[in-house]
């Protein structure tokens, strides 16, 4: 998968290159958002930073309103066979679009690991060929187009300095999806850095799990909370005024305890950073 | 008699207590976040690590899908080298088997080389009610033994003791077990190893019986290997005059030269180290040199349930490096006894619902006793997807399904107590398949917003003990964007 | 057939047998979905992994071994045919020791120097009678460059496995022309499984306390390499 993501992305490049050789940039970028049902119902902001961002990029946003959720929190839990439905949904969603962009790393990850994965197993449990298949193209469909969002601008665009200013201290936790299962590397890393006005923090056991994890938060409350907690130690000790990451799910978890700790240390997705101006902080 | 783990609460309310253990909680972060550091650097002096990793996955998967083959190859060269070999369908067999040939040799004491099969199966407490006395001689075993304790690490099985702990056990406990510890011993780590050169070495040299595992087993020259660093296996292995070795039917890995790919994936995976102080091969009996007889236990006890599982059974591939275990930030906190095995950690939390099936509440909860953070699947040097097997295990607690048990398929219940959830589950994703029911339920909730608590009562309570909700927004992104970007709905 | 005969009338004689069908048939169960025309070469293993790590010139190699060696706390010297007796003779006075283990293909003239008590290795030599040796000289059979490890294998001038084991100082010579190899494959492919094989990289050590490394604990708690370069004669 991972090899043919690389693929992906490598033609993304190579097509954006035709795009903005062609002289009058007629044929403008289209992307689908993947909002992602936690944005949509708790985080709008975001999906509105992630719009004003791509838009300020010259990419045209499009947000089909059949989209709903990946399906990841049905299918982690252990219900995989209501998760299919949700896979089905994402991929007609998306059918007319050959980026989708989406400001979750762990969505990405559930749509480029999770659904060829739903696929394989409905073949294991032996369930008709008709289903097996239709579960598989909707799969294929979807994996090489789908795009975390610092992935999207750093591979496909190819920008790492987006014109974003944000003055304010900043430390960063790199998600246990983006950081382990997409591999995001330093590319958000390489965003924040030439964002101007923000000063980058370290954060000691940055790679360490805030504690999170989906129904792990309310099924091992005990465990979760001490992950939390040490998590937000680190985080306090940066002396940075906000903690960005690429993942509003983490920062409910990180946000709700710091709120909780009485500490002024703002949750802050990375798209709201980026989508930040001279003319307008976010 | 030692105690057990049988009867032990499900993960979340044993892991609830160790977390709040300061003292538990701060002996393990200082031992595991040592060892994370060293063992990436010894995994990256090797440019070539993950295509080792890729054929010591690609080993034990063939070894797997043919163990049959392997298996028979195994016994008839442990045979022809000089070995006996037994057949243990379950741990009662094994502890029958090991009993048996214990007494024929007319000793009431054996040695034992750190197994975790052994612990697995309950040998000690098998070999106590024969009248047998097992002298662990591993330290940390040791330290678990005299401390009347149970393992919390597959490699360090005492590492929730910090040493001025370790110390005060082996001043209390050793004199009750053979030589006492030394006057005025002190907490430093080479003192409580002095300590335990002395008080174990007459019994090395007085054994004529040893009880061992084995790290792997070769099936094309009958060759078994422990890996070791303290020099109590080599005693073990060398000194008595009968062996027993005690191996699970997935140690297996079928030639002589596939140890190049496992002698370069453990010791680094494990301690560390480059390679471990001392790793010990033979293979049958050799004359004049070593045990006269040598009896091999091959063991089942849920390993080939185990393997009628697709997705489970890799979870067989393990080689119990436990580099799992000291990644893990959820064994961190929780400590090993919480998982309710020897087998702690992620690699526990898919091994022993496998190997002894989803029987108490204890094992239905071992499947979510994870972040799925994937740190374990990073670190593993066979590429257990753990976090994959886990989400694999959920589904069979939360649907119930076909499984094996003793060797018999069977379909499964779902576990109680889920059925709230399942009821909750079907209602969430027939709303997240509707979208226009989303949108109402997130305008209900935009219009409540202000009447809503930050704080949560009943089972919410799980989340809002320690973390604010987040404030509902007065309008959804889809609101907005139907409101702003006019209706493309 | 080679089916377990139990030795002598323990209970695992009566019952191995019944079992081991049924463990062979639970296995060939739960592998359903394996093709019944794959043959076990046909699961594919990649083994593009290096043969070694790096290139080396062969004294490179040994200078490895010996960095490895000390890496790992073992002490660690050079010399070559005519200085070993002195060498080893020095090194066993250094320790004070009076008596030590040899094995009976020892050569002739490494201890030639030394004033200690040979104890030669038979298999009459009981492990109480070792613990009062005060060290071991051996040879070896191999050593791995990149790991620090020397091997014995049981030959004349390694002796019984014990002998290694029980004294608490264990000197082993290294003859560097033809006894180094870079890496553990290249190890195995020398080596013989027939024979029983002791890898020993250092001192015995523990990491079971706070998982924090510790060096000595029941094995030789010193550990000296000697690593000799033969004459050509």
């Amino acid at each position: 998968m991972s090899v043919s993501f690389t693929v992906a992305s490598r033609c993304g490049r190579m097509k954006r290159q035709m795009i903005i050789g062609r002289e009058g940039m007629s044929d403008v970028m289209r992307v689908g958002l993947f909002v992602t049902c936690v944005n949509d119902t708790l985080y709008p902001r975001t999906g509105r930073a992630v719009v004003s961002l791509l838009e300020r990029l010259g990419v045209e946003v499009d947000f089909p309103a059949a989209q709903s959720c990946c399906g990841q929190p049905l299918s982690n839990t252990g219900y995989r066979h209501r998760a299919e439905a949700l896979m089905l949904r994402y991929a007609a969603a998306f059918q007319g679009h050959e980026y989708v962009v989406t400001p979750s790393a762990s969505c990405a990850a559930m749509v480029r690991e999770g659904y060829p994965r739903i696929a394989a197993r409905a073949a294991v449990e032996g369930r008709s060929r008709a289903e097996v298949e239709r579960l598989s193209k909707a799969a294929a469909r979807v994996v090489t187009r789908t795009y975390e969002l610092t992935e999207f601008l750093v591979d496909v665009l190819g920008v790492t300095d987006v014109g974003a200013y944000f003055p304010h201290t900043v430390t960063y936790h790199p998600t246990c999806h983006g950081l382990r299962m997409l591999g995001l590397g330093d590319r958000p890393r390489r965003l924040l850095e030439h964002v101007r006005g923000l000063e980058l923090r370290e954060l000691a056991g940055a790679e360490e799990c805030c504690g999170f994890g989906g129904t792990f938060a309310v099924k091992n409350p005990a465990v979760s909370a001490a992950m939390g907690a040490d998590k937000t130690r680190a985080i306090r000790k940066t002396g940075a005024r906000a903690v960005c990451a690429v993942d509003n799910s983490c920062l409910m978890h990180i946000g709700g305890t710091l709120s909780r700790e009485g500490s002024g240390v703002r949750p802050v997705h990375i798209a709201e950073i980026l989508a930040g101006t001279e003319g307008r902080v976010l | 008699m030692s105690r057990t783990y049988v009867g032990m609460p499900a993960f979340p309310r044993a892991a609830a207590v160790s977390a709040g253990d300061t003292t538990l909680r701060a002996n393990l972060r200082t031992a595991t976040h040592t060892i994370r550091a060293k063992r990436a650097e010894a995994v990256a002096e090797l440019d070539d690590w993950d295509r080792l990793r890729a054929a010591g996955a690609a080993v034990k998967d063939r070894t797997l899908r043919h163990l049959d083959h392997y298996l028979l190859q195994l016994e008839e060269n442990v045979t022809r080298a000089g070995g006996t070999v037994h057949w243990a369908a379950d741990a009662a067999e094994a502890n029958r088997i090991v009993t048996g040939l214990v007494q024929a040799t007319g000793e009431s004491e054996v040695v034992k080389v750190k197994s975790m099969v052994t612990q697995e199966i309950g040998l000690n407490d098998a070999l106590e009610r024969a009248g047998i006395r097992a002298y662990e001689t591993d330290l940390a075993e040791l330290i678990v033994q005299l401390g009347d304790d149970l393992p919390s690490h597959i490699l360090v099985p005492a590492i929730h003791r910090g040493r001025s702990e370790i110390r005060d056990i082996f001043r209390e406990h050793m004199a009750d077990w053979g030589r006492p510890a030394p006057e005025g011993l002190t907490d430093r780590p080479a003192d409580l190893a002095e300590a335990a050169r002395l008080h174990l070495r007459e019994k090395f040299l007085r054994a004529k019986v040893a009880v061992s595992g084995a790290n792997f087993m070769v099936a094309e020259t009958g060759t078994l290997v422990v890996v070791e660093s303290e020099g109590n296996g080599r005693m073990c292995l060398t000194l008595p005059d009968t062996l027993i070795s005690v191996v699970g039917i997935e140690k297996t890995v079928p030639t002589w030269r596939d140890l190049e790919i496992y002698l370069q994936l453990l010791p680094r995976s494990s301690t560390a180290e480059r390679m471990n102080p001392y790793t010990s091969t033979w293979t049958g009996t050799t004359a004049d040199d070593g045990p006269r007889a040598f009896h091999l236990v091959l063991l089942d006890n849920g390993r080939t349930d185990t393997l009628a599982d697709q997705v489970g059974r890799q979870a067989l591939r393990c080689i119990r490096c436990s580099a799992c275990l000291n990644v893990c930030p959820v064994y961190e906190r929780a400590g090993g006894h919480a998982y309710g095995s020897p087998y702690p950690g992620p690699i526990g939390a898919i091994l022993t619902p496998q190997l002894r099936g989803l029987t108490s509440p204890l094992e239905e909860s071992l499947p979510f006793a994870s972040s799925l953070c994937g740190a374990c699947y990073e670190v593993c040097p066979v590429a257990i997807d753990i976090p994959d097997v886990l989400v694999h295990l959920r589904e069979r607690v939360v649907q119930g399904g076909e499984t094996t048990i003793r060797g018999t398929r069977t379909v499964i219940k779902p576990a109680k107590g889920h059925t709230m959830e399942r009821a909750m589950m079907r209602t969430t994703g027939w709303v997240l398949d509707h979208p226009a029911a989303l949108r109402r339920g997130q305008r209900l909730a935009a219009r409540a917003r202000r009447a809503l608590p930050r704080r949560l009562p009943g089972p919410g309570r799980a989340w809002s003990d320690t973390r604010d909700l987040p404030e509902v927004p007065p309008e959804s992104f889809r609101d907005w964007w139907e409101r702003t970007r006019g209706g493309d709905a | 057939m080679t089916a377990a005969h139990g030795a002598g009338p323990g209970p695992g004689s009566r019952t191995s047998h019944p079992s081991r069908e049924r463990i062979l048939g639970r296995i060939r169960r739960a592998l359903a979905d394996v093709p019944s025309y794959e043959r076990p070469a046909d699961h594919p293993v990649p083994r593009d992994y290096l043969r070694t790590h790096g290139s080396r010139t062969p004294a490179e190699s040994v200078d490895l071994l010996a960095d490895n060696l000390s890496d790992y706390r073992a002490t660690v010297h050079r010399t070559d045919t005519a200085g070993l007796p002195a060498l080893l003779a020095e090194l066993l006075a250094r320790r004070g020791t009076r008596s030590v283990a040899v094995p009976p293909g020892l050569p002739g003239g490494w201890l030639t120097d030394a004033a200690v008590e040979p104890v030669v290795d038979s298999p009459s030599l009981s492990a109480g009678a070792l613990d009062a040796v005060d060290s071991v000289v051996t040879g070896c059979a191999l050593a791995i460059a990149e790991t620090g490890t020397v091997i014995l294998d049981g030959g004349p001038d390694q002796g019984r496995r014990r002998i290694t084991l029980v004294p608490d100082h264990h000197v082993c010579v290294v003859r560097v022309a033809d006894q180094v190899v870079d890496s553990v494959p290249q190890a195995l492919e020398r080596l013989s499984p027939a024979r029983p094989l002791t890898w020993i990289s250092g001192p015995s050590a523990t990491s079971d306390i706070e998982l924090d490394r510790v060096e000595g604990v029941h094995g030789p708690r010193t550990l000296e390499v000697v690593l000799l370069v033969e004459d050509d004669r």
